[in-house]
This record gives C-alpha cells, structure tokens and sequence, in this order.
C-alpha cells in the first residue's frame, strides 16, 4: 500500500515506514536511545530529501521521548534544575544549528555537514562506548570493583549551583556547553543527542546514572520541539504524514524492544549499541572516502 | 495584385495551408494526488485529419508530456583532501520535473534538428539554457548528469515506437505519470511530422493538485509554518502519551 507524503512529494510504501518505525523503537526501548541517529540515515535510504527526513526526526523524537519521561517522571528520576540548565543551552545551541543548517544548504553543503557530524560524532562515541563496556565486561569476569570516580577540573570552575536530585554542587557552565553541543547536534543532523548526552552527563558531569535518561529526555524534548518548530517555519520541511506512520512504528517497537532489553545485562546492551553505533558510522565514512557511482546530484532553488 | 493577395490569404490560412492537421484528446485532463496516489496512465489519441490524399513524406508521430520547469542546481562531487564532496554546481534555469517524449519512430527519422531546436522537442532542447559559469569548463555534462539521474528515477522518458499510427490516421498512446509527481500545470503537445519537419501540432495542458489530506496539510504548511509546526508537536505528544497510556492499561 502506498502512500503520498504531502510535503516529502514522494509516495512510499506504508508497511515500509511503519517497519522504520518499529525497527528503531525496538532499538530505542533495547537502549534508551531516541534513535534519531539510525532514523535519519534510514530515511535517507527510503528516497526521503535530507531536509525532510532531518526535520521530521525531529517531531518523531518528541513523540517517542514524551511517553519515556511520562514515566521518569512518575518515577521523580528526572533533574528538573539540571533539565532546566542543560535546556538553556540547548536552545541557544538549537538556534545556532539551524542557521549554520540553511547557510550550508544554500552552498550546497548539507550533505557533507550532516554525514561528517555522524562520522566524528558516532565514531567517537561508539568507540569510547565500546571500549568502556568491554572494559566493564572483562573486570566483571576478573572480579575488580567498578572504579570510582575522581575530581575533576570540572569542580573547579565558577557559577556553582546545587543540584538536589543528582547530589551534586558543580558549575553550570559544563551542563549548559553540553546542552549547547547537544542543541546544535540536534538542529544538524535530526537527532535527540540522547547518544552524547548519556556518556556526556555520566562521565563528564558525574550524575548518578538512575537520573541521566530521565534528565536527558526532558531536556531532549524541549530541544526536539523548538527545532521542529524552527524548520517547519524557516523550511517548511516537516512531513506530518511521515512522522505519524514513522510514530505508530515505534511506538509498538518500543515495547518489544523493552521486553528484549529486559532479558539482558547491562554491559552486553552497551556494548551491542556501541557496535551498532560503529557500524552506521563506517557507512557513513566509506560513503565519503570511496569514489561515488554517481558523481553527480541535483538540487533545488528558490524561483 | 489580387492575385498575390489570394495567395497570401490561402497560405496564412491554417486549415487550407496545410494539407494536414491534428484532432487529439486526452483521457484525463486533471490528475489530482490523493493520500493513496500511486502514478497514474494518461492515454493520448486522435486523428490526422485531410482534405486531399496522403502528401509524400514518412508520417511521424510525436507526444510530449511536460512538468512544471523549476531552476535547480547540478553539483559535481569531487575529492578534496580525502573525502568526496561537492564541489562545482551549475545552476539550470528550467528543467522540466517530468518529461516524456513517444514517438512513432527513430527520432532521427520523425524529426529533423531545426524542428526540433525551435519546439523544443528532445528533453536536452526543453532543459533550458544553461548559464554561463565562470569556473566550470564543460557546463554540457552537468546537462547530460541532470538527464541521466532523472532518466534512472523515470522522470524522463523517450519512448520509441510508442505511438501506435494505424492507416496514417489514428494515432494512440499512453505515458505513464510516476508517483512522486510534482504539482502544476503539465503540457501535452502533440506534433505530426513529414519527411522530419513539423506539419500540424496541438497541445493541451493537464492539471496535477493534490487534493483531500494532501492538499490541507501542503497548504498549512506553506501559509501558516507556525500552527502546523505546533498542530505536529501536537500529534507527536499525543501519540507518545496515548502509547504510554494504552501500555500500562495493558500491563495493568
């Protein structure tokens, strides 16, 4: 069964989006990522234009983060203060992403930006991700004791601000620059920044782990929100049609991938997602360094 | 004096001047793009109408279907420090977003070059002018890639031999529309030819809107960007909450 979606101009198969849909929500309830990173590229694939497909991530993330933090909510595991810092910095971040997004898609350039943040950024990341939980695995099976952690110069710095529901007493200045990267990321490449901010909140700022996914979404809400927002209004590139199918999908993925997520230890999940994570990440990078089959491509221009 | 008046009369009158013309009609002259659009088939037939026997000359036959022209950019990927990215662009003034040629024959042998050049005919004559860029040395290879990848996605399209001529008088055909077709206002031109040159043409033009769903959300999305941003929040945070809610009803 096909579909026309109204502002993609293209008509796709429904059964195809709703299983988009449903492939990155198992992934997201197996990981507690929003799985923005895999839905982009994914759309990509289908034939959607970046633009569109970068946009309508965006609405898509706010509907799978808004049930999540329903629940962390209930569960009073989110930092409203430390949401709150890390939102300021995400807003600004987000405004600035958008207008370095347009900038680059007049020169032509988007494709480039968004394929190289997702290079550095996954290939940082999943590595780090892949060597912490090997890590983690391999002390599991000696028998040392987690490391603890240390002071950092992170303590150091001024503005500081107590935040009670992590415990802690740091200065706002490295919650709200991580918020600000998150905020950019997000506007770029279509993603919650859910992936960066997780390890950024533990290691970096050293929140107890039970509050970072709860804070991380709350924060990536607000974020996803403003920059659905500011495409729909600068681009117009937001496809309702699209994102509700995408919606159902991952709706029902979710909670598949939840109950497979249950079944499995910590370290293995991590180091599953770490894996995946440096598999997106090598396409993208052998797409950009290996000679493409057409050298060639067409975009559009204002009449 | 008379004469030559007489003569200037019967040669500017279009149905005595030519010994030949067209009658031709459309199965559809309005397409309209609804949820489930998925291409669609517009048939394209008629009649060469004559006063006196056949003229002498090989009969040909051409149907063109044409988009909306839009100008867009052609860029070229090239590899700068390591990677592959785009480099040179030449911009198109008008190419159209969908076109197809049939023909009742080798288009070499249906229609001579100077037809062709002043109707615009072949796809390469109905992309318009290319501008001049300073820093590209072959600007006619962005033309050949920009008929080439729309060739692959079915955009363009020259089909020999599918116009079906019967007793040098009825003609038929058929093109079929894809289904990611672009809004506004297509062309259909129907041109008969002798020997190569142009005797007789006729064009008609055929409407393609979304209408319905399509319609609503296209226009609230280009008139008011900021109520349909918000109208999408809207549905993103109702369905997640409405997912939570149906699970734990489920759970509980």
């Amino acid at each position: 069964m096909q579909i026309y979606l109204p502002i993609a101009e293209i008509s796709v198969n429904v059964f195809l989006l709703l299983g988009l849909g449903g492939l990155v929500g198992i992934l997201s309830g197996m990981f507690g990522v929003g799985g923005g990173f895999l839905i982009t590229p994914l759309l990509f694939f289908v034939g959607i234009p970046p633009a569109v497909a970068v946009a309508t991530s965006a609405n898509q993330i706010v509907a799978s983060s808004f049930s999540g933090l329903l629940a962390h909510l209930r569960r009073k595991t989110v930092d409203l203060r430390m949401g709150v810092v890390l939102l300021i910095g995400g807003l600004v971040g987000a405004a600035f992403g958008i207008w370095i997004f347009n900038i680059l898609r007049e020169m032509g350039q988007v494709d480039l930006l968004v394929r190289l943040c997702y290079v550095v950024f996954l290939g940082a990341i999943g590595g780090l991700m892949f060597i912490e939980s090997l890590n983690a695995i391999l002390d599991t099976r000696a028998g040392t004791p987690p490391r603890r952690k240390h002071h950092t110069w992170i303590h150091a710095l001024p503005f500081k601000m107590k935040f009670r529901t992590s415990g802690l007493y740091i200065s706002v200045i490295p919650p709200a620059i991580v918020g600000l990267c998150v905020g950019v990321l997000a506007a770029i490449m279509g993603v919650g920044g859910g992936f960066i901010m997780v390890p950024a909140m533990i290691y970096l700022l050293g929140m107890p782990t039970k509050v970072v996914v709860g804070t991380s979404l709350f924060q990536i809400i607000f974020v996803t929100a403003f920059t659905t927002l500011l495409h729909a209004i600068t681009n117009y590139t937001v496809d309702m049609l699209l994102a509700v199918f995408l919606l159902v999908g991952g709706v029902i993925g979710a909670q598949v991938g939840t109950r497979i997520g249950v079944r499995m230890k910590a370290e293995q999940l991590r180091i599953l997602l770490a894996l995946m994570v440096l598999l997106v990440c090598g396409k993208l990078a052998f797409d950009l360094l290996v000679e493409p089959s057409e050298r060639f491509s067409i975009g559009t221009l204002e009449p | 004096m008379i004469r030559a008046l007489c003569l200037l009369l019967v040669l500017s009158w279009p149905g005595v001047a030519q010994a030949e013309d067209l009658v031709a009609g459309l199965s559809k002259s309005r397409i309209s793009i609804s949820a489930n659009f998925d291409g669609s088939e517009i048939l394209i037939f008629g009649a060469v109408k004559r006063a006196a026997p056949a003229p002498e000359g090989q009969i040909g036959l051409i149907v063109t279907v044409e988009g909306p022209k839009n100008p867009l950019v052609v860029r070229r990927k090239d590899k700068q420090a390591n990677i592959w990215i785009n480099s040179a662009g030449v911009q198109v003034d008008g190419a159209p977003s969908f076109y197809a040629v049939n023909t009742s024959g080798p288009i070499d042998e249906v229609l001579d070059e100077a037809s062709d050049a002043a109707h615009r005919i072949t796809v390469r004559k109905a992309i318009q002018s290319v501008g001049d860029p300073e820093d590209v040395a072959d600007p006619s290879i962005f033309t050949d890639a920009l008929i080439r990848i729309r060739e692959e996605a079915n955009l363009y399209q020259l089909n020999v031999g599918a116009v079906e001529v019967s007793d040098q008088t009825l003609f038929n055909t058929s093109v079929a529309l894809p289904a990611n077709l672009v809004e506004g206002a297509y062309t259909s031109r129907v041109f008969l030819t002798r020997g190569g040159a142009i005797v007789a043409e006729y064009a008609s033009i055929i409407d393609v809107e979304k209408v319905g769903l399509e319609r609503f959300l296209y226009v609230l999305a280009h008139d008011q960007p900021a109520v349909y941003g918000l109208l999408s929040l809207a549905i993103a945070i109702a369905a997640g909450w409405g997912a939570s809610a149906v699970f734990r009803y489920i759970q509980s």
